[in-house]
């Protein structure tokens, strides 16, 4: 019982501090609105035709899952660079279970990322991207567990970096080309065999994928689109998923009592 | 009665190590006892807090936090320590309750609620008391950042005191903190010491801030330089001196000599007293002294001696 009080308590503190950074939540409106209205936009009217497919719904679920995963993951990351500021010291030497540690960040990331694609779904419905009731009640297990996903691959990540190296580096390695390979903007049906093998081990692919998956069903766009079925993407989600977390949280609590 | 702290042969080699950070410390900490880690940057304080708090892992060595194991029991250990960082450690997008608050759940004091007035009674009514006790009132609903770094400090004492620790770690407590801060901090932690029953395990590398302790550490390149009382730790590091000159100094420098008191000229004579009293020796001199001074170091320039011979190894 005491453990579940943390876990709520943790990703009670994340969700808090979201709401009370005016500048996170200023950027979880302008985001969407640059990426999804000018870069969607300009390429579903330059592009568009060319393609077959309607851009901004492309861009719109590209974002949409990429949104979900990143921000989870590197919300874990923090937790090494925090380690030496703020609350997280205070977390660090309280008698909690590493594991609710684990558990509580997740889950307030989760809540964090899900309030920022929020209005990112607003602006897709203004921007008539074709969003069904069915489609919109199937993106919430969506996005949980593309969530999850993104917060199971932050803590391994978090594992395998040194202390010193710092977010921008992460993101440089380890995100940026992940917006390639998982076809965040740009169509990856066609690869050279080398990239393909990357790209199916990007773990932003399948949720990205899984997006479309939701949002394209039921179009003519969904063969262009769409790599794989939903249910393939969410079995390789789910999978990657236990591997990820058991192996992250094993190390994350080796590590903690190694130090 | 159990020590509070107790340290065996603490042994500490960071991965990428060439030298032991910590390099077999042994020191006892009695219940109650005011007890101040002295030593330079480096020395190694900072590495020992952090094992003592269970953040760390000793290479080699034991550690008993009020009875408890560090590595076999770490939760207990936890449960029985509280931790002023050097580095500030509330949220300062939170209120000062609300970093409060958090710590209690941490510390499974209270249930977890979303909202303050959904929290039990009994914890709004600590609340209230806590916040008049360190002169805070209603600004402990206000954002955290827009304390002053005195109360913020405060806030961090009264919050890592929450949960009845039996020992209180402070590292560095005072460092950022503009003096009027200092003096006022000090004397709140002062006054917690005579209501409380607690230890306090303090580090600093300001000596001036140990002075009050009963009994010091003086840590260099991770080995115990000096251990006891200041008193102690001054009578162990340095002597008293006795300044004098007379009209003839040969027969002052013969009498000294037949006393068999070592001494070197300076312009005039400087005695080390060795263990003997100034007024013994003052007492025992027959020539006509032109000059008398007795020197008597303070802790500092004992501290500062350490820190030379150190130095020099």
């Amino acid at each position: 019982m005491r453990e579940l009080n943390v876990v709520m308590a943790l990703a009670g503190r994340d969700l808090l501090k979201f709401f009370r950074d005016p500048g996170r939540m200023v950027a979880a409106v302008i985001f969407p609105f640059a990426m999804i209205f000018l870069l969607g936009g300009t390429l579903q009217l330059n592009l568009g035709k060319a393609a077959g497919f309607n851009f901004i719904s492309f861009t719109f679920t590209g974002f949409l899952g990429m949104t979900l995963f990143q921000s989870t993951a590197q919300g874990l990351t923090s937790l090494m660079d925090d380690r030496q500021n703020d609350f997280a010291q205070e977390m660090f030497v309280s008698p909690v279970s590493r594991y609710s540690i684990v558990v509580g960040k997740i889950l307030g990331e989760t809540m964090v990322a899900i309030m920022q694609v929020l209005p990112m779904v607003i602006f897709a419905a203004i921007l008539r991207v074709p969003l069904t009731a069915t489609a919109l009640l199937l993106l919430v297990p969506v996005a949980l567990l593309s969530c999850f996903m993104g917060g199971a691959f932050g803590l391994l990540l978090l594992n395998t970096m040194s202390d010193s190296r710092n977010s921008n580096q992460i993101f440089n390695f380890v995100f940026l080309p992940q917006y390639f390979l998982a076809g965040l903007i740009s169509p990856i049906n066609n690869l050279p065999w080398y990239l393909e093998v990357v790209s199916l081990a990007s773990p932003m692919r399948y949720v990205i994928d899984l997006a479309r998956g939701v949002v394209f069903a039921g179009s003519a766009d969904y063969k262009r689109v769409v790599l794989v079925s939903p249910v393939t993407n969410v079995a390789v989600l789910a999978l990657l998923f236990a591997v990820f977390m058991i192996v992250g949280t094993a190390l994350f609590v080796r590590r903690e009592t190694n130090r | 009665m159990t020590a509070a702290i107790e340290v065996r042969d603490l042994v500490k080699r960071y991965r990428k190590g060439k030298v032991n950070a910590v390099d077999g410390v042994t020191f006892d900490v009695e219940p109650g006892e005011f007890f101040a880690l002295l030593g330079p940057n480096g020395a190694g304080k900072t590495t020992t807090i952090s094992i003592l708090t269970t953040t760390l892992s000793p290479t080699s060595g034991t550690v008993r936090i009020a009875g408890h194991d560090i590595v076999r029991e770490a939760s207990a250990v936890r449960h029985n320590v509280g931790i002023i960082f050097q580095n500030p450690s509330l949220d300062m997008n939170l209120t000062g309750e609300e970093n409060v608050r958090f710590h209690a759940i941490l510390y499974g004091l209270y249930p977890y609620r979303a909202l303050y007035r959904l929290m039990p009674s009994a914890y709004r009514r600590q609340i209230g008391e806590l916040a008049e006790m360190i002169g805070l009132g209603a600004d402990v609903f206000k954002p955290v950042r827009r304390l002053s770094g005195g109360m913020q400090r405060k806030l961090e004492i009264i919050r890592g005191l929450m949960h009845h620790p039996r020992v209180l770690f402070l590292d560095e407590p005072t460092s950022g903190l503009d003096v009027a801060s200092r003096r006022t901090l000090w004397q709140y932690i002062e006054d917690l010491r005579r209501h409380r029953e607690i230890t306090i395990c303090l580090t600093t590398h300001q000596l001036i801030e140990a002075e009050d302790a009963n009994r010091i550490c003086i840590l260099d390149h991770g080995r115990v330089a000096a251990l006891g009382s200041p008193r102690e730790v001054k009578a162990q590091l340095v002597h008293e001196r006795l300044h004098i000159d007379a009209a003839d100094r040969g027969a002052l420098r013969r009498q000294l000599e037949q006393m068999k008191l070592a001494f070197i000229d300076e312009g005039h004579l400087v005695v080390s007293l060795d263990g003997r009293s100034a007024y013994e020796v003052i007492h025992a001199i027959k020539e006509p002294l032109t000059m008398l001074r007795t020197e008597s170091p303070t802790l500092e320039d004992a501290y500062l001696r350490i820190l030379a011979s150190g130095d020099d190894a």
